[in-house]
């Protein structure tokens, strides 16, 4: 199959099937209702599930018991109705539930707008709920690489048996773009008998198979915790994702940017190239685990004098950065909320003017 | 080479199609390309408008202030629009809808009386390819012929259509040259 | 000749953590009973609350899932949509249901999902050490209501038999007691018919079951079945609220 123009939003429910999932829950919310209004037509199609929840918070449980019960399950929504799953989120990933959460971020907080921003980085990679749990985060800066991070999700989520989120923004979602679906990125679930409540029938077995999150026990919980911070350490290893963009140059600034916000600073290092100034990026792909030794070995080449962190909030990301590069260069921070996505050009001045206070 | 067309107009223009389907015969003749609406609450009627990218290379920023080119379907648009149009560009302005022009003595004007035509043809609601096949045919931005082909795909589900939107094509396509 | 009484295979033999006088015990033999009876052991999910019945899972020998505070309705919901076969319920408190759960019970309820609700009504916030349920009694003391319910300004306890009832979609509801010997084949009998709608594909089904808490009452097991029957079963009457048409 060819490349099809699509909605990032559209393409990511097609995306979810093409992986193999085939369970869909959500509620609407703009910037991304169409991810259900598309799954609500496709679903049936395919011999998949739709339903639409009565609120984020109900949705979050029902991942919950449709995962625990070892079937593929994912939503969709967007910054408020991720706040609503956020105690639900805290269940799953205490429970150890493969969940997939694609959050399409619009601007915060309280109801904020509805244009693209990246104010969540903080809710999705510390932890929007109660309890020490990480999620591991995605950020794609295209409709294809949503595409293929939304079909990686499903795999991801099982190997640690731990929920994924892809963080978009509203441009992500909103935005036209051609897609082609891997077909190397369809997975069969794992097998999830020795765990999953999926019926002592189903795994001919007389053995109870209990998900749960509580421990009462103080031994026990810190167990259970260690047991979740070894998966977290786990993926920092094994996971981590990034690309690097204009690199092997002598690069005076490094920027690090995701998502949309960094397609725009590829466009600015592009002009600045040609007016003759080298500007380096490291692009995360994860968000957690975060690339930490790629900022780090990148902010403390010889040729770099400055390391900005630019993105759609007022200065998440950028506490990352500061901890990676640690101390040895200078971390800058730039970025805008409300919707006014930075133009290349703001960018190609922020840069321009670092350099000439220095 | 990276080039940018804004459509605008009001909600129901058939604005933001217009820029699905040059979008999808620019991804047919191998260029990349993004599309990028407004979205908000300019969904709900008043000024929708959506840029279409189309580049040789990979696309970064999708976020344009000064777009080459300008397809105005009303006054608002072409008020708002006209002056961030890059030099050399084309502006198309439906002038069925606009008795001003845009001021511009540094761009390719267009005046097209798009509405009349697409009434003249049997259907206003035609005026979006009437428009859009002005444009393509005088900025050549993509092969026309492959432009017609992603409105017949455009409207494969309503084939009774397909042979008004042909003459709107043929239409569009003799007012550029006029 | 066999054993005329033995304990149920879907029970363990787990002690329970509950207090002296407290119905819970009762609760889970008849629901382990009827689900021996019905045979559907090896399919059936249970769904544990927040609230005494938080360690459910230990009592049973079958899957268990463990919810958050009134989102059991939810988890059941996610379970019989991606697996219809396997026979679901939840196992709910006042608080948890009535109180911070209402929203999850309707919608499951409304939706006509095909699991079943057990719900244990003894009018007050057990596990937390009770606290006012929307079902305490107007006058009755609770530590929050320490001078008694004030139906002026909190409100007359939720009916939720009667609410569920009151929907459209088809159901069964049901609302019975097993605080004496003598209500508790009817108990077990409408908890049978419950399971049998699941079974059958038929339609959401609900039993409320009055019980006693003599601990956060602050009454004697015996003070306490004779206030459950002089007052709660005097405002939350016993029966068949709603069957699912044939």
């Amino acid at each position: 199959m060819g490349k099809v123009l699509m909605k990032g939003n559209e393409a990511i429910g097609e995306a979810a099937i093409r992986a193999g999932c085939l369970n869909y829950f959500a509620y609407p919310i703009t910037p991304q209702s169409e991810v259900a209004e598309y799954l609500s037509r496709r679903m049936p199609e395919v011999g998949g599930m739709f339903l639409q929840g009565e609120s984020e918070v109900a949705v979050a449980y029902m991942l919950f018991g449709a995962s625990a019960c070892g079937e593929r399950v994912f939503t969709t929504s967007s910054s408020p109705g991720i706040s609503l799953m956020s105690e639900g989120i805290s269940y799953v990933a205490g429970a150890q539930c493969p969940v997939v959460f694609v959050n399409i971020i619009r601007g915060g907080p309280g109801l904020g707008g509805i244009l693209p921003s990246q104010g969540d980085y903080f809710q999705a990679t510390k932890g929007g709920g109660h309890g020490d749990y990480r999620l591991l985060v995605m950020a794609p800066a295209s409709v294809q690489e949503t595409v293929e991070m939304v079909m990686m999700a499903f795999p991801l989520a099982e190997k640690y048996r731990n929920p994924v989120m892809i963080l978009g923004d509203g441009l992500i979602g909103q935005m036209m773009e051609p897609v082609e679906f891997p077909d190397h990125l369809r997975t069969e679930p794992t097998n999830k008998d020795d765990w999953a409540t999926n019926g002592m029938d189903t795994r001919k077995d007389n053995k109870q198979n209990l998900v749960k999150s509580l421990y009462l026990d103080p031994t026990q919980l810190n167990d259970h915790n260690l047991l979740l911070k070894a998966k977290y350490e786990r993926m920092k290893q094994e996971d981590v994702r990034y690309e690097p963009y204009n690199t092997d140059t002598d690069y005076k600034v490094l920027i690090i940017s995701y998502g949309t916000m960094s397609r725009v600073c590829r466009t600015a290092i592009d002009n600045l190239k040609a007016e003759g100034l080298e500007v380096g990026m490291i692009r995360p792909q994860t968000l957690f685990p975060f690339p930490e030794k790629a900022i780090h070995d990148a902010a403390i080449k010889e040729s770099c004098k400055a390391v900005i962190s630019i993105e759609m909030s007022m200065g998440q990301m950028v506490e990352d950065v500061e901890r990676c590069v640690q101390g040895k260069r200078p971390v800058e921070w730039y970025g805008k909320c409300g919707g006014d996505v930075p133009t290349p050009e703001e960018i190609m001045d922020v840069v321009r003017n670092w350099k000439l206070e220095t | 080479m990276q080039r940018e067309v804004m459509f605008a107009g009001f909600g129901g223009q058939g604005i933001l199609l217009s820029g699905k389907i040059l979008a999808h015969a620019a991804l047919e003749e191998g260029f990349e390309v993004a599309w990028i609406p407004s979205y908000g609450p300019e969904m709900r009627g008043g000024t929708a408008y959506c840029t279409v990218v189309i580049s040789d290379k990979s696309i970064g920023s999708p976020i344009i202030k000064n777009p080459l080119h300008l397809v105005a379907m009303n006054r608002p648009s072409l008020e708002k629009f006209a002056p961030v149009v890059k030099p050399n560009g084309i502006i198309l302005l439906n002038s069925s809808l606009i008795p001003i022009r845009s001021g511009r003595d540094d761009v390719d004007e267009l005046v097209v009386p798009v509405a009349d035509i697409a009434i003249e043809l049997g259907s206003i609601k035609a005026s979006n390819i009437v428009a859009l096949a002005a444009f393509v045919a005088r900025s050549k931005i993509v092969d026309f012929e492959l432009l017609k082909e992603a409105v017949k795909e455009e409207f494969a589900k309503k084939p009774k259509l397909i042979p008004l939107e042909m003459e709107a094509m043929e239409r569009g396509r003799k007012a550029a040259q006029g | 000749m066999g054993k005329a009484f033995k304990r149920p295979e879907s029970l363990s033999e787990n002690h329970t953590h509950y207090c002296p006088g407290c119905t819970h015990g009762v609760i889970h033999r008849l629901v382990a009973e009827v689900i021996d009876e019905l045979g559907i052991r090896g399919r059936t999910v249970g769904i544990a609350p927040v609230g005494c019945a938080v360690l459910a899972y230990n009592y049973f020998t079958f899957d268990f899932q463990e919810a958050a505070h009134g989102r059991a309705p939810a988890m059941a919901t996610g379970i019989k949509r991606v697996r219809p076969d396997l026979m679901v319920f939840t196992y709910q408190g006042d608080g948890d249901l009535a109180s911070i759960g209402m929203g999850e019970i309707i919608h499951a309820a409304n939706r006509g999902e095909k699991f079943t609700t057990i719900f244990v009504n003894n009018a007050v916030y057990g596990m937390t050490g009770g606290q006012m349920a929307p079902t305490t009694m107007p006058g009755q003391r609770t530590t929050t209501t320490p001078f008694g319910r004030d139906a002026e300004s909190i409100g007359m306890p939720v009916k939720m038999a009667e609410l569920l009832a009151a929907l459209e979609t088809p159901g069964y509801i049901a609302r019975q007691t097993v605080i004496r010997p003598k209500y508790i084949v009817r108990a077990k009998k409408a908890i049978k018919k419950a399971f049998t709608y699941q079974m059958e594909n038929r339609c959401f089904s609900l039993v409320e079951l009055i019980s006693t808490c003599p601990t956060n009452w602050g009454l004697t097991p015996a003070e306490a079945v004779n206030w459950a029957e002089d007052t709660l079963l005097s405002y939350y009457k016993l029966g068949e609220y709603k069957t699912p048409p044939e």
